[in-house]
């Protein structure tokens, strides 16, 4: 498997039987190493993803940004939401943290709204070939419709959440192993 | 004969024409007279109708008739006991007439074939051939006995709300089973292994696999199979080592049995019933993923069931003392060749079903009988190669229907639906009923308290510790938790059902010496589980505040940002280095793109087939319909063009509508279809027959407005060709017309979004291009110029698919490359009126041939202007032709808005165009 080995050490990427890799301890992670994951490259999504774990156009990600990112899909432990951390009342795995995660996919110019455009763009990623660019078009006018409640034209982070209100977002946005 | 008997008007009362079937030599009516007018006795009917329960020949024995053997169907012969029984004693006259009642039509019958009894030999114009038609006779009888009973008990809603109908009809068939028993002294039909192995079972099971939700089904795989197989195996060996240990006890008396049969019986009984379990969990609605546990177990353990069955039948056979070691490894192997190799072959056969249904697009109207054929065709190979024919055919349906329903028409899918709903459903009352009847048989009867309370008790107790024991497990590895609400409705929900009886009834008397015990006693378990606990888990998930299912229409929005989900876990599960569910779904999925659609689909098929599209088509699909419904209301869709859709594409959902207005579907298509005039046919025939312009000019423009004319097409018969309804053809008309609005508004307006686009993805492709130069997943191939190569997209598209090229794509297409021609030519020259509507836009160089198919609207004609035909014949349509201008306008609206980035971005835009 080609991503066999950049996966490794992005778990431990403080080097537990893998020194010799990029030493991440000293300098975190550069987009390029994530891109070099052959998965994510037939990822419609995967450059997005990518680009999440380097907000701010830092160019590194240490451990602790890493893991920050990928904490926002530990499920949800439903029994002591309060015991986690007093201090911050919301974890990263929240289900509004991790909407906030997908939602700052779509919104790349980070103006918390997704336009048209924004819409149109994500919907080019995920629709294969066979539809027809008008078809895209419609379908986003038609998404960003749906959603929008003041008319504005995009979607808020608000109005994205509830045209997701009734779907399982806890469920869909975790990954058990990371538990 | 037959033939001349056509000859005989109706009303001819002489049936002449006699010919007695060697047992019917001696007329009985006499006799039949004499109980009837014994005083006290019962009438049901008329007096012919007794006779002819009463009339007729001498009774075959009685051991040889009314019995469902086989597929030999030995039932119609004791149906002829019923026609012709004459020394029947007159005591069991009123409820042999009940029956005769409830049955309605073989009273006539009797009565014709007694008057011929009595009648002179000679010429026979009319001949009453009862035994020709006997056994498929009786077959439909009972099929609609059954079916008129679902009719009575959902008279009563209260009832059905609260009592299942499986226990409804395995109550009418202890009825009925009485009846026929009171009537007859023996049990006259029965459920038998064959019919319900062969006949009964397998259009539930290919219902099941069919409709099967994959993703939640492969989703919860490994659940799943550990209580299939584990959690059977766990239940036949306590429930069949228990019974054995309070055997031995002495609890139980004196039993011939041995511990290889109670193992036998612990191994049939312990296996949850799909039947069963759909029938009583359907009506539940719990939530998704507790019913696919269930269900996916009741499905999944046939393997187990058969294989544990099976094995130790052998053992029975062998002796306990000769089994070896090797037996038991040879068990334990052959459950995984039974259970694998059904799969293998389920999988085999849905390759060749959707390869089958890639190739039929000149012979619909027969579709839909592939999938159920080639379906039933894995059932009998696997049963043949002593497989899971369960597994086979459950996974011949779960992996089929991607592909089948994206190659099959619309038509056919609908079709499909239906005929597999109806089998299924027919299927599993025909199973209860008779489940039912067989019951009332004192043959079969043997009691025996401690065994049968033990059953009862063990079966139940150790299903419940199973599925603790199982859950505790599961829950380290699962992701959504199963919580002790779910383990008691799992555990309450392991109905046994008909598989259970049918194996049971299969056991060979002189093995097992007890059969009769095992099978009273699973009849008894059926009917406590099906009954008693199908009656009260209702009120259990009620009470127990289980979470139910929620159906409704998918949104646009969930279904995007739920593939966005998905793309985006797996992506951080590549990240992470963890091969999980998302990883192995995303791999499928890419390698079910690549290789497998490209395989079993038709081209046409691949092209729509993705969901996030069809979803927006049937979103689409009903506004449309809504659009031309609210335009009716009005009187002219001149609504449309509102400030407020004027600069959309969409019909704007959030403007309130007037209440008066309905908005389901299916009221806006019967009001449409009463009304107005879609009937694209009768269009079209009457454009064929009158070739001017005018004519078709007034199509246009008032086939929003037409009544009915005349109907010639209705009186057409053809095997191989349906005329679609009308409702299909004005769903399809109005479809085609938005969608090919859209397509021609996209055309126009896509020169002018390449600028934006290019702006916006700018840094993307930047660094995109780096890394795929090879692989382009969002098929951003750099081309030379915008119109020529979306010309070639097209024919790639459309005409290169030799069989598959249905007629109105070819329209679209040449329409699509010609208006962009147009388009090009023209936007200078763009007049204030905007763009020609696409739809009523004039598609020049047609050939003849695909002329000849193309609705009214795609016609030739330039200008729209109703004729003063038109406008004499129907005072309200509207006599400015401004009026007919919705699509016109607000395709207009969209594309000159458009229109007016392009004209200016087109120099810069056409040599380094990379966007299709």
């Amino acid at each position: 498997m080609v991503n066999k080995r950049p996966c490794y050490c992005y778990l431990f990427p403080f080097g537990l039987g893998h020194s010799g890799v990029h030493n991440p301890l000293e300098a975190g992670q550069s987009p390029a190493d994530l891109q070099q994951i052959g998965a994510l490259a037939v990822n419609p999504l995967g450059d997005r993803i990518v680009d999440s774990f380097f907000p701010d156009g830092n160019h590194r990600v240490d451990f602790p940004g890493f893991v920050r990112v990928l904490a926002h899909f530990r499920p949800v432990d439903e029994e002591d939401p309060g015991m986690r951390d007093p201090k911050q009342p919301e974890p990263l795995n929240s289900r509004t943290n991790k909407l906030r995660f997908a939602f700052q996919l779509y919104d790349l110019d980070r103006d918390g709204k997704i336009s048209r455009q924004e819409m149109l763009q994500v919907l080019r990623l995920m629709v294969g070939v066979q539809v027809t660019e008008e078809q895209l078009e419609s379908i986003a006018d038609r998404t960003v419709q749906e959603a929008d409640e003041d008319g504005d034209g995009a979607v808020s982070f608000l109005e994205f959440t509830k045209s997701l209100e009734k779907m399982n977002i806890e469920q869909k946005m975790s990954i058990r192993v990371l538990k | 004969m037959t033939a001349k008997s056509t000859l005989e008007p109706p009303t001819h009362l002489r049936i002449v024409g006699t010919q007695p079937p060697p047992s019917q030599a001696t007329p009985h009516s006499v006799g039949s007279q004499d109980w009837l007018t014994k005083p006290g006795q019962l009438r049901w009917g008329r007096e012919d109708e007794l006779t002819c329960a009463q009339g007729g020949g001498e009774a075959p024995p009685r051991g040889g008739g009314l019995r469902i053997k086989g597929h030999r169907h030995r039932l119609a012969k004791g149906w002829r006991a019923v026609g012709t029984q004459g020394a029947m004693p007159p005591h069991r006259g009123p409820l042999w007439a009940l029956l005769v009642v409830l049955v309605l039509v073989l009273p006539w019958a009797g009565a014709i074939e007694e008057e011929q009894g009595g009648a002179s030999q000679g010429f026979q114009i009319v001949t009453f051939k009862w035994h020709h038609v006997q056994d498929p006779y009786i077959i439909a009888l009972w099929i609609l006995v059954a079916s008129l009973a679902k009719i009575v008990f959902h008279l009563s809603h209260k009832v059905t709300s609260i009592v299942p109908e499986s226990v409804l009809l395995i109550m009418l068939g202890l009825v009925l089973g009485g009846i026929v028993w009171a009537a007859d002294h023996i049990a006259s039909f029965t459920l038998t292994p064959t019919v319900f192995f062969y006949y009964l079972l397998p259009p539930i099971v290919l219902d099941a696999g069919y409709f099967m939700p994959n993703r939640l089904f492969f989703g919860n795989l490994g659940t799943i199979l550990l209580y299939a197989v584990i959690g059977t195996v766990w239940n036949a060996a306590t429930t069949g080592l228990s019974l054995y240990g309070v055997f031995r006890s002495g609890l139980m008396g004196d039993l011939q049995s041995g511990l290889l049969d109670f193992l036998l019986f612990g191994s049939l009984i312990a296996a949850v019933d799909p039947v069963a379990v759909l029938a009583v969990f359907e009506e539940v609605h719990v939530n998704e993923v507790l019913f696919i546990i269930v269900f996916g177990e009741s499905l999944l353990n046939d393997a187990v069931t058969v294989v544990l069955c099976s094995v130790f039948e052998s053992f029975v056979t062998l002796g306990g003392d000769k089994v070896t070691g090797v037996d038991c490894v040879k068990g334990i192997v052959s459950f995984f060749v039974v259970s694998l190799g059904g799969t293998l072959v389920g999988v085999v056969f849905a390759f060749l079903l959707s390869l089958v249904t890639r190739f039929t697009k000149h012979v619909r109207i027969i579709e839909p009988g592939f999938v159920f054929i080639i379906s039933y065709l894995s059932y009998l190979t696997s049963e043949m190669l002593s497989l899971s024919a369960i597994l086979a055919i459950t996974f011949c349906g779960i992996c089929c229907q991607k592909y089948v329903k994206a190659n099959i028409s619309e038509q056919s899918a609908t079709t499909v639906r239906y005929t597999m709903k109806m089998l299924a459903s027919a299927a599993e009352t025909i199973i209860f009923m008779f489940l039912g009847i067989s019951a009332v048989d004192p043959l079969i009867w043997t009691w025996n308290t401690a065994f049968v309370l033990l059953t009862l008790l063990f079966i139940s107790v150790y299903r419940a510790i199973g599925v603790i024991l199982q859950t505790w497990i599961l829950n380290r590895y699962r992701m959504v938790q199963l919580e002790t609400i779910d383990q008691v409705v799992m555990s309450y929900g392991g109905l046994r059902g008909a598989v259970a009886y049918a194996l049971v009834v299969l056991l060979d008397k002189k093995k097992v010496k007890e059969k009769n015990l095992f099978v009273s006693t699973t009849l008894i378990v059926v009917f406590f589980t099906v009954i008693f606990q199908g009656l009260t888990i209702k009120p259990l998930v009620q009470w127990l505040k289980v979470k139910r299912s929620e159906q409704r229409e998918p949104k646009l929005n969930e279904k995007l940002h739920g593939r966005a989900f998905d793309h985006i876990l797996s992506a951080i599960e590549d990240i992470s280095g963890q091969i999980g569910h998302n990883y192995l779904r995303d791999k499928w999925s890419n390698f079910d793109r690549k290789v497998l659609s490209k395989i079993l689909m038709r081209r046409s098929a691949q092209k729509s087939r993705d969901r996030i599209l069809n979803v927006f088509h049937e979103l689409n699909l009903k506004d449309a319909i809504s659009y031309v419904a609210e335009g009716e209301r009005r009187g002219s869709l001149a609504f449309i063009r509102s400030p407020s859709t004027d600069n959309m594409v969409n019909v704007d959902f959030s403007t309130p509508r007037p209440s008066t207005v309905e908005a389901s579907v299916s009221y806006l298509l019967r009001e449409n279809v009463s009304a107005v005039c879609l009937d694209m046919q009768s269009l079209e025939q009457r454009r064929r027959s009158i070739r001017d312009t005018e004519d078709m000019v007034t199509h246009h423009t008032l086939q929003q407005y037409l009544y009915k004319p005349r109907q010639e097409y209705k009186h057409l018969y053809s095997r191989h060709k349906l005329t679609p309804n009308e409702t299909e053809k004005q769903d399809k008309e109005i479809f085609h017309r938005t969608m090919r609005k859209r397509l021609e508004s996209f055309k126009s307006a896509k020169l002018g979004m390449n600028q934006n686009k290019k702006a916006a993805k700018l840094y993307k492709r930047e660094r995109a291009q780096k890394r795929r130069n090879s692989s382009i997943p969002n098929g951003k191939l750099p081309m030379e110029s915008p119109v020529h190569n979306f010309a070639i997209k097209e024919k790639d598209l459309e005409f290169s698919d030799p069989e598959e090229a249905p007629d109105y794509e070819v329209e679209e297409s040449t329409g699509g490359i010609e208006f962009l021609v147009k388009v090009t030519k023209d936007t200078a020259s763009d007049s204030p009126a905007g763009i020609e509507n696409p739809v009523f836009s004039p598609d020049e160089d047609l050939d003849p041939s695909i002329l000849d198919r193309v609705p009214p609207w795609l016609s030739p004609g330039e200008t729209v202007v109703p004729s003063q035909r038109a406008r004499v014949q129907i005072p309200q349509s509207p006599s400015n032709f401004r009026h007919l201008a919705p699509f016109h306008l607000s395709s207009k609206s969209v594309d000159s808005f458009l229109m007016a980035d392009s004209s200016k971005e087109r120099t810069h835009i056409l040599p380094e165009s990379t966007h299709m």
